[in-house]
């Protein structure tokens, strides 16, 4: 055990190398993707080009980008306005998603008597409920929140149910027998035990969250990406259109990172767990 | 006599149909070392569920210190499952003052309680470590000490070393023994292992099969402290004897 010791304090020292060596590991390992999507810009870039294809219908990828840069201030703006829907949503998701996945860990009844709705909740067409959502509440941000809740909220919820019957029952038990409340037991069992399954939802859900809130736009919306791309739409501005597509996807991916990050800086016993690096 | 510091009267509990304890019956005095000694799936752990208050008795009284569990203010218990569920989210010093911490206890005055036992307890260093990040025998040491540091009135034990290598096991015996010398904690340890209850205790119970009850009282009269020469002391080889003779009975040897 005195080894072990010693290799912990020595550890800090190699950090940095060890680090640089799996920046560099995972770059080899994206390399393929990257090369895949090289590949298909390459060959829809030439068929633009060669193939006499009218702008209107299927702009170059290089046409895209440079219509994107000059509409630059206009695009940054409404890209504003969805992420800002966007968060908001996904804030109101995560509330609502959390409160739901206590009232079902909490009784066999509530259980019953939530998940069928919640599960028919997931089966509605969002194309059909976004318009009728901006007719009930206006072109503000109430539907826009509310919709990215909708197609958010139902993984984060089932991965949290999930993750709580994960608990160990003889975790549970210790902590009982040390005069614990089922309100305590929760809170430092079977909430910390969920987590891991909490992350793995919230990854999901992310992806969700951004076309959410453009399909919110989309139905009616005084800015936004979703607006702007009917309005570059209806312009026959298809390069515009593709250029907003673009924005989007980048933000889904950041957000993505976002939710990566998050996890390893809140749920670090899990990389240890699986033979990672050493705490500090 | 004095007052024991723990009695167990008529203990009896069926799960359905099950029958599980009948008219269970044992005592320790204060620090005692007393182990409980039966088959697979005697009951063992329902008593230790009945104790810690995990699972309803059907009848029969626990007194501790000559009052009824019931009218205790505080759990009397503290209480070492199996597995040594130390919560892989919190780092070692973290899951040593879990227990103090349900009891209300501040966190800077439970790490306070905590700190002059770690290195007793073999794990010096390692405070700020996840628990996957130590070995077994260290776990285990862990557990107990979380489960020390409470400082209730009796420690349940339930085969602390059962998932252990065996080489890990002795060791751990021994340091237990050592550990039990000087603090004389009054301890209820639940085991399998017969030579582990001879090593350790002051008094063995041995269980029947289900439903459980007490078939035999065993004193083990070996000085202290125990070393691995206690083992080959010929009183405790017959002590050994004794006890798998009531544990296995007139059954014959597996054909």
């Amino acid at each position: 055990m005195t080894v072990t010791a010693v290799e912990a304090q020595r550890a800090p020292a190699g950090r940095g190398r060890a680090r640089a060596r799996s920046a560099r590991r995972q770059a080899v390992l994206a390399l393929p993707a990257v090369g895949v999507v090289a590949l298909l810009l390459a060959g829809w870039q030439l068929y633009a080009d060669l193939g006499d294809v009218d702008v209107t219908i299927l702009p170059s990828p290089s046409r895209v980008v440079s219509a994107g840069w000059d509409a630059r201030d206009v695009l940054w703006a409404n890209t504003l306005a969805t992420l800002r829907a966007t968060l908001l949503g996904f804030a109101f998701s995560l509330t609502v998603g959390f409160a739901l996945s206590v009232l079902i860990d909490l009784s066999g009844i509530l259980r019953r008597a939530l998940m069928p709705p919640l599960i028919i909740s997931q089966t509605l067409p969002i194309i059909a409920i976004a318009p009728l959502v901006v007719i009930w509440f206006g072109f503000g941000l109430t539907p826009k929140i509310l919709l990215v809740a909708l197609v958010t909220f139902f993984a984060i919820t089932v991965a949290l149910v999930q993750g709580y019957q994960a608990a160990e029952p003889e975790a549970e038990q210790l902590l009982r027998s040390m005069g614990a409340s089922r309100l305590r037991v929760f809170r430092m069992v079977r909430l910390p035990t969920a987590m891991p399954y909490f992350f793995a939802g919230l990854r999901i859900s992310i992806t969700y969250a951004v076309v959410g809130a453009i399909f919110a736009e989309y139905a009616g919306a005084t800015e936004g990406l979703g607006i702007f791309m009917q309005n570059a739409k209806n312009a026959f501005r298809t390069d515009l259109v593709l250029a907003a597509v673009f924005v989007s996807a980048t933000l889904t991916l950041a957000l993505f990172a976002v939710t990566i990050l998050a996890e390893r800086l809140l749920i670090p016993w899990t990389r240890v767990a699986r033979g990672g690096e050493r705490p500090a | 006599m004095s007052v024991p510091r723990l009695e167990i009267r008529g203990l009896s509990k069926s799960f359905g149909d099950l029958e599980v304890l009948r008219d269970l019956r044992l005592r320790a005095d204060r620090g005692e070392f007393v182990s409980i000694l039966g088959p697979s799936g005697s009951g063992k752990s329902t008593t230790f569920s009945i104790l810690t208050g995990a699972v309803a008795a059907d009848g029969g009284e626990v007194l501790v210190d000559g009052r009824p569990l019931e009218q205790a203010d505080h759990a009397p218990f503290a209480f070492m499952p199996q597995k040594d569920v130390l919560l892989p989210w919190r780092r070692i010093e973290a899951n040593l003052t879990l227990g103090l911490e349900v009891q209300g206890v501040s966190k800077a005055e439970a790490r306070r309680r905590v700190r002059p036992l770690v290195a007793r307890f073999g794990l010096a260093g390692f405070e700020r470590h996840y628990p996957a990040q130590l070995s077994g025998g260290m776990r285990q040491r862990a557990a107990l000490l979380r489960t020390v540091v409470q400082e209730r009135e009796v420690l349940l034990l339930d085969e602390p070393f059962g998932a252990l290598d065996a080489l890990t096991r002795t060791e751990m015996q021994r340091w237990l023994e050592a550990m039990w010398e000087r603090d004389r904690w009054t301890v209820l340890l639940i085991t399998h292992d017969v030579r582990e209850a001879v090593f350790l205790s002051d008094r063995i119970y041995v269980l029947s099969p289900r439903p459980a009850t007490v078939i035999r009282e065993v004193e083990v009269p070996l000085p202290r402290p125990r070393t691995l020469e206690t083992l080959a002391d010929p009183r405790a080889a017959r002590i050994e004897a004794e006890l798998l003779e009531s544990l296995l009975g007139d059954r014959a040897p597996a054909a």
